[in-house]
């Protein structure tokens, strides 16, 4: 009958509009500068420097390898290598990015640069409120505003930061085994181990660690561990 | 009273004149119809309240309406390139004199018949509906009957122009 | 008491009106009448506009605007000071003093139409006898403004969005005239007065309204439909649609003409839905017998507010008519609905009193408009296209 579907569109509309008042679902505002949307957790937007410990400067995992600098399609990060090498947070000493400089204007959030960092150093934060009146100093965010704390970086990824961490931790044993294997393999060889064999200690006991870090011993060791920050200081 | 009719006077004069003096046809057009609505307004003021309403309707509401789709349909709305007044003016004015002298003399004589001040009959739309319905029923079927077929002849005017494109 | 609750801006009047001399009396007292109008109604502009985008927001599951005061109360305020500041830009070839009177003769005529209403009990402006006739002359004359202000903006979609609104207006005005025509034919007056007086008696409790009857209702729904197109409402508002014609025939205005011709839209809603309550829901007549306590003003102006829900609800649900089905519905359907629909009233008066004379006015009046409906929404066959310059 002719009408029929106005008198169905007005009882929609009349159910939206009682809805409304009663119903979260009929209501789909969220009124912006007082609620928010929570974001999902795979959000990204713009990224930051990660930094394990208390001290932000110390615990830079960043080694200034110019990596993401130089995939970073529309280049908006800038990276001053430093002249000297301070210690990490395992204590190692390391070169450190003395700039390190991303644009907010110009970075297209693609995580191209946290794909890359071979170090876990760089992870993309959500954070979207970036507006600035400043338009020349306020765009270009230098190390300590990137900065910040892998707890933060478990509070807005957990189940990346968690897979991360553990990926971390494995390597760091890996090393650790590999550097007690070392220690433990050279006492065993010949003492008269002038000549620099080159091949792989062979799988030992876990003995302790040599306190006398011996010359052959470090030769041998240089080319075959991997060169991952913690615990090799020790077995140097 | 009189001031009002001054005043509805002065403003349908000067509308009419407006009419035929401006350049632009549709200033003319809207010229044309505050002389209509001035029209109307001494009708009120006459107690004519039928034909008031009527002038306000029809004129306004339709009329004006017409003439100024006319005008932007055609090319009327450009303005006249050789001036508003045409050049054969003096003899349009004489022959406008003769009318006004004409219709002047007729209101005259007839206003000295009437021997004394007569209470105007007040007229109400009623009135007028009921002389439609008892004694002018016959003009009016037939208005009815013309109006029909001319509406008829419009339909079939615009039909055949689209009946031709294919 | 009561009494005097109901009639007590009349009373007001007398009273400020008897300070003044002999000579001035007749002339203040409609002075004042005008200024109530000029005042309360442009006042329940203002609400209207809070009420229509909040509504609108509600309906399309979002808050309208919340901002401006509690609950967006303010917002017409906001709105009217924007207006006022903002920059008026006449452009460089309009034509000044058309585009100049366009926005003054459509407030103009609007207001004028509210004299006739009665609002309540003998508070109407003026008791005109042909007051209907009046109104509907004043209507025919806001077309005139809407073409002046198309023409005179010498842009071309102006001057198309002030055609299609004309042809518009001018083809709803037919429909509107012969429902309302009905109302006169059964009341015997033109006289908007007489016409709710008609409907102030109760039987049963229950009133006399004229919507309550078959050919009443018809009227009354068809008497909707042409006032939501005269006053270029949604789903009518081709000539005015954002989307279509970068708001018609008031592109070229900006700032407080644009305000004036915003105005002059929603007192034309008023004053349709004003006429429509008072030919068909009782003017300002109380719905049930028991409830005549309460003022009468207070009656009329809840109908009409109840209207202008109505009409925010049609516009939150329907889309947007095209130009031919606007006119294709006006000419092919409502017209011959309206002409059955008087004569069915015909036949509602001379039948006589008795239970007969609702079935068979009722029957005839659904019975054809089923039929009509079946008829139009028929699918038109289409057949191979063959195209002229590509074969």
């Amino acid at each position: 009958m002719l009408g029929e579907g106005i008198l169905k569109g007005l009882a929609e509309t009349a159910k939206n509009f009682a809805g409304s008042f009663v119903d979260k679902e009929r209501l789909t505002t969220v009124q912006y500068p007082e609620e928010r949307l929570p974001l999902p957790e795979a959000s990204r937007n713009f990224p930051f420097l990660v930094y394990d410990g208390p001290d932000w400067e110390a615990g830079l995992r960043c080694v200034a390898c110019q990596i993401c600098e130089k995939e970073c399609p529309p280049k908006c990060i800038y990276i001053d290598k430093s002249k000297d090498k301070k210690p990490d947070f395992v204590g190692k000493m390391q070169i450190y990015p003395a700039k390190f400089d991303i644009d907010i204007s110009v970075c297209m959030s693609c995580q191209i640069c946290v794909e890359v960092c071979p170090f876990e150093a760089i992870k993309m934060d959500t954070e979207y409120e970036l507006a600035t009146d400043d338009r020349f100093g306020g765009l270009l965010l230098d190390r300590h505003q990137l900065a910040r704390s892998n707890e933060y970086y478990h509070k807005i990824h957990p189940t990346e930061a968690a897979e991360v961490d553990a990926r971390l931790a494995e390597e760091k044993a890996k090393a650790e085994a590999k550097a007690r294997a070392a220690a433990a393999a050279p006492p065993k060889a010949a003492p008269p181990a002038v000549a620099p064999s080159a091949s792989t200690p062979a799988t030992t006991t876990a003995a302790t660690r040599p306190s006398v870090p011996a010359q052959a011993a470090k030769k041998e060791e240089v080319p075959s561990s991997p060169p991952a920050p913690p615990k090799e200081g020790e077995a140097r | 009273m009189t001031i009002v009719f001054w005043i509805l006077a002065a403003l349908t004069v000067a509308g009419a004149l407006a009419a035929v003096t401006l350049r632009n046809t549709v200033h003319c057009a809207l010229a044309v119809t505050t002389a209509f609505a001035g029209l109307a307004l001494l009708f009120l003021q006459l107690d004519a309240q039928f034909a008031g309403f009527a002038q306000i309707l029809v004129y306004i509401g339709a009329v004006a309406i017409l003439v100024v789709f006319a005008i932007l349909l055609t090319r009327g709305s450009e303005t006249s390139e050789h001036g508003v007044f045409s050049p054969t003016w003096l003899a349009g004015l004489c022959i406008a004199a003769a009318v006004f002298a004409l219709l002047g003399w007729a209101v005259l004589r007839s206003v000295n018949a009437i021997p004394q001040q007569v209470m105007a009959p007040a007229i109400t739309v009623k009135d007028v509906g009921n002389a439609l319905m008892t004694r002018y029923v016959l003009p009016l079927e037939i208005v009815a009957l013309l109006l029909t077929a001319a509406m008829v002849g419009a339909v079939i005017v615009a039909m055949h122009e689209k009946g031709d494109v294919k | 008491m009561i009494n005097a609750l109901d009639q007590i801006f009349v009373l007001l009047k007398h009273w400020i009106v008897g300070f003044m001399p002999e000579a001035l009396q007749p002339f203040v007292g409609i002075v004042l009448s005008v200024v109530a109008i000029v005042v309360v109604f442009p006042g329940l502009f203002a609400l209207t506009t809070v009420l229509e985008r909040k509504g609108l927001g509600r309906m399309q599951n979002r808050i309208g605007p919340n901002r401006t005061g509690p609950y967006g109360i303010l917002q017409p305020v906001a709105d009217g000071i924007k207006s006022l500041t903002k920059e008026d830009i006449v452009p460089v070839s309009a034509d000044a003093v058309v585009h100049f009177l366009a926005p003054l003769v459509l407030v103009v005529v609007v207001f004028m139409g509210f004299s006739v209403l009665p609002m309540g009990r003998n508070m109407q402006l003026v008791d005109m006898d042909a007051g209907l006739l009046f109104f509907f002359a004043i209507g025919a004359s806001t077309e005139l403004s809407i073409f002046m202000a198309g023409w005179s903006s010498r842009n071309k979609y102006s001057l198309l969005g002030a055609m299609r609104a004309v042809a518009q207006m001018v083809s709803y005005e037919v429909p509107l005239l012969m429902s309302s025509v009905v109302v006169v034919m059964i009341t015997g007056s033109l006289s908007l007065v007489k016409i709710v007086e008609a409907q102030n008696q109760y039987t049963w409790g229950l009133p006399h309204w004229y919507i309550f009857t078959p050919w009443g209702c018809a009227a009354f729904l068809m008497f909707a439909v042409a006032a939501t197109a005269e006053t270029n409402r949604s789903p009518f508002d081709l000539p005015e649609g954002e989307s279509e014609l970068v708001a018609g025939y008031f592109t070229e205005y900006s700032g407080f003409k644009f305000a004036l011709f915003f105005l002059g839209e929603y007192l034309g809603m008023f004053s349709m839905s004003g006429l429509g309550t008072t030919l068909f829901l009782g003017g300002w007549s109380a719905p049930l017998a028991a409830l005549n306590f309460v003022p009468s003003w207070i009656w009329f102006f809840s109908k009409v507010m109840l209207s202008i829900c109505v009409l925010i609800w049609l516009r939150g649900t329907l889309p947007r008519l095209r130009q031919d089905q606007l006119m294709n519905f006006a000419w092919k359907f409502v017209l011959p609905m309206t002409l059955l629909n008087l004569l069915v009233a015909a036949l509602w008066r001379f039948m006589g009193e008795g239970w007969l004379r609702w079935v068979v006015c009722s029957a005839i009046l659904l019975g054809v408009y089923v039929v009509a409906g079946r008829t139009g929404m028929k699918r038109k066959h289409y057949g191979p296209r063959s195209y002229r310059y590509a074969e």
